[in-house]
């Protein structure tokens, strides 16, 4: 134990000694570390982000599908569904998607009433109550982007050519971001006359079923009995959200693969590229009694705390990162699609396979590569190095 | 194909282990046809050169399987959220059932890459390397278990589909579910505890004689205890001893208790088995080298170490698996 201990402390100053090659080695080393654990740990916290928003969104919402297209649902399916045994509650829901022109950004607006006002509570002001019109709540990222705050008036202009006002009643805290920035709420009856929805007609309707195990069975009932919708059950919103963040930061590692190579090959370079001094010094441990198995162990040791340092340094880094800098290197890539973009705060999670990924990703490879120059210098002859 | 970061990594991880192994065979092939000790040539003391470096490379790719045995794991476990129906490792191995095979050889290749370890360990550690022709040998055996193994990893993830609708442990490790896993869950427990405890009593006795008297024949009969120890555990552990752990008299699976839920228990139950099992059985395997070359003292020395660290695993492994049945409120009175 002794023995690894004191090749160990000389494999320390021996790295020491050659400060500007070995700092060269680590800082690449950190670098690759730093964009691989960025995206690991960006992606990773979206997903538990999408479960944790996810996991209290409903159970089933049944859209209507007309030529392929997603098309306003009748209310008086509403009937017919809730005769489907284990099926709780369905209301219908209005929402839709506006497009502003003067601050170059899409809102999402929804109607008042029902799951909207039931899971949505961070508000500064007050809600939309039942039959209150010519009112709305405003998220965070729109308030700022308009400048209006509580208090204030908020335009839209309608889908006949309209303008249509509303007094500006509350504003979502900042807390909730993820959910409502780009929200407007308005009262049914509003949000009917601004997208020009016929009666009778609603966006999509949200089913509540008793039992979570028969999801996918009232799934498939209502499919038969109403051939032209589409129900989409929380599971599959889930796993597809899964399937969306894996796969982007699974193209994102693809893409940075390029850069571990490169990274390798440095890596083998550097290692092969000894200096006559580096031979002569391994010439003389082995003239002064070093096996070749100790010298393979004092590179071993010189490959590991690289390694280390390099991991570590990098890990921190892509962790600040991304849990306290909110990741502005990689988030316009892996995010989504919208214009407004919330400022995220993730959640600071790490857990072990992340970090065994991030290691087969980096210094797996890297051990690799330096295996045969490092067995190179390994059986140095001391006599041919000693005399020049 | 699904590109999961873990997926990407063991596939990164296959190409390094099957190319390294490749070269490294080739090597040790090259080395055992020519290998004389009593030469002098320059032809000998250059291969005796490429030993190291075959050595060094065999060390690293074992060390790779190991470890890929437990991202395969991870992986496997965290997939089961794309997979409809699947909440466990059970259900994602379903989907593709090449899947098992890739666990089975996974398993095998823990304890290969373990054997292989310590033989070159030991070898190391005398001037006459008198292992030299066995080890790269047990090479050439290895290495198309490596490469099946690898093969059908790459075929099981390629051949992942998530529209696939698989069925989960609740229904493969229960009475409906057919097979092996079906046969391991419906084991009377009562029966299953006595050969369970009556095992690891043996095989702690056994051991505990075997460092104190140091006789050949103790140390084959806490080898082979060991190595029956293993099945009968992983028995046990699908019988009655994951039940424990869920708190449900009917759920027997062996995977769940990866699980953030039952706080990762799984990990160290079966770190402790595997150690346990693996430093069993070694004592065994290397009781006949120690009549090769200057093979006797390194080995004896080294087996009782590997007792005590048998004995230890044993002991911790079976100290997680009584936990709960000592400490829990829960209890099988009405299944037994």
């Amino acid at each position: 134990m002794n023995k690894h201990l004191k090749i160990l402390e000389f494999a320390l100053s021996s790295l020491s000694r050659r400060p500007c090659k070995n700092l060269g080695i680590t800082a690449v080393f950190s670098l690759v570390v730093f964009v691989l654990s960025s995206i690991l740990l960006l992606t990773h916290s979206f997903r538990i982000e999408a479960l944790r928003v996810f996991n209290s969104s409903p159970h089933v919402i049944v859209q209507r599908v007309l030529g392929g297209r997603h098309d306003l649902v009748p209310i008086e399916y509403i009937k017919g569904i809730e005769e489907i045994p284990g099926v709780g509650d369905v209301t219908p829901r209005f929402w839709g998607y506006y497009y502003d022109s003067y601050v170059d950004a899409n809102y999402t607006v929804m109607a008042a009433g029902g799951e909207t006002s039931s899971s949505i509570t961070m508000l500064e002001g007050s809600f939309v109550k039942e039959g209150q019109t010519g009112v709305c709540v405003l998220g965070r990222g729109i308030s700022e982007r308009r400048m209006t705050e509580r208090g204030g008036v908020f335009i839209l202009t309608a889908s006949d050519g309209r303008f249509y006002v509303c007094d500006v009643i509350g504003v979502f805290s900042a807390e909730s971001a993820l959910l409502t920035n780009d929200l407007v709420i308005v009262s049914p009856e509003d949000l009917k006359r601004l997208f020009a929805i016929p009666e009778g007609m609603a966006t999509d309707l949200v089913v509540e079923v008793h039992n979570p195990l028969e999801v996918a069975t009232v799934a498939k009932k209502i499919k038969n009995r109403f051939p032209d919708t589409r129900p989409i059950t929380r599971e599959e919103i889930l796993a597809t959200y899964d399937t969306i963040f894996n796969w982007r930061s699974g193209l994102m590692l693809t893409v940075f693969t390029a850069a571990v190579l490169a990274f390798c090959i440095l890596a083998w370079d550097k290692a092969t590229g000894l200096s006559a001094e580096e031979k002569r010094e391994i010439g003389i441990l082995k003239a002064i009694g070093w096996e070749t198995s100790d010298v393979l162990e004092l590179k071993f040791w010189e490959g590991a705390v690289v390694s280390v340092l390099s991991f570590l340094t990098g890990l921190g880094a892509g962790y600040v990162h991304v849990f306290f800098l909110g990741a502005p290197l990689f988030l316009p890539a892996l995010k989504g699609w919208s214009t407004l973009f919330p400022d995220l705060r993730l959640l600071p999670y790490i857990d072990l396979y992340q970090i065994l990924i991030l290691a087969s990703l980096t210094v797996l490879p890297y051990i690799a590569s330096t295996m045969v120059p490092s067995w190179k210098a390994a059986i140095t002859d001391p006599d041919a190095v000693m005399r020049g | 194909m699904i590109l999961h970061p873990g997926i990407i990594a063991l596939f990164i991880g296959s190409f390094i282990a099957v190319s390294v192994l490749l070269y490294g065979s080739f090597l040790g092939f090259r080395i055992l046809r020519r290998w004389d000790r009593q030469e002098s040539s320059e032809e000998q003391l250059s291969l005796e050169r490429r030993t190291y470096l075959v050595s060094t490379m065999m060390k690293y790719v074992f060390w790779l399987e190991i470890l890929s045995a437990l991202l395969f794991i991870l992986t496997v476990d965290s997939l089961h959220t794309i997979f409809t129906g699947a909440m466990c490792a059970t259900g994602s191995l379903n989907a593709n059932p090449v899947g098992w095979k890739v666990l089975y050889l996974k398993i095998s290749m823990i304890f290969l890459s373990g054997v292989w370890i310590t033989m070159n360990d030991i070898d190391q550690r005398t001037e006459d390397l008198p292992l030299l022709r066995l080890k790269y040998g047990l090479l050439f055996f290895i290495l198309p278990v490596v490469v099946a193994e690898r093969y059908l990893e790459a075929r099981y993830f390629l051949g992942l589909n998530p529209e696939i609708i698989t069925s989960c442990c609740g229904s493969l490790f229960s009475e409906e579910g057919g097979g092996l896993p079906s046969t391991l869950s419906t084991l009377p427990i009562r029966p299953t505890m006595v050969v369970f405890f009556s095992t690891v009593a043996a095989v702690i006795i056994i051991g505990l004689l075997s460092v104190s008297l140091r006789r050949a024949w103790l140390r084959y009969l806490f080898s082979a205890a060991s190595v029956i120890l293993f099945p009968v555990s992983l028995a046990a552990v699908v019988s009655f001893i994951s039940l424990y752990f869920y708190e449900v008299p009917t759920h027997h699976c062996p995977f769940d208790i990866l699980q953030a839920e039952y706080h990762y228990i799984g990990y160290p139950l079966y770190v402790s088995l595997f150690g346990g099992s693996f430093f069993g059985m070694i004592v065994g395997i290397t009781e006949p080298l120690r009549r090769l070359g200057s093979l006797d003292p390194v080995v004896g020395k080294a087996q009782q170490r590997w007792t005590v660290t048998a004995l230890v695993l044993v002991a911790v492994f079976t100290m997680i698996s009584l936990w709960p049945m000592l400490f829990s409120s829960f209890t099988l009175k009405g299944y037994l």
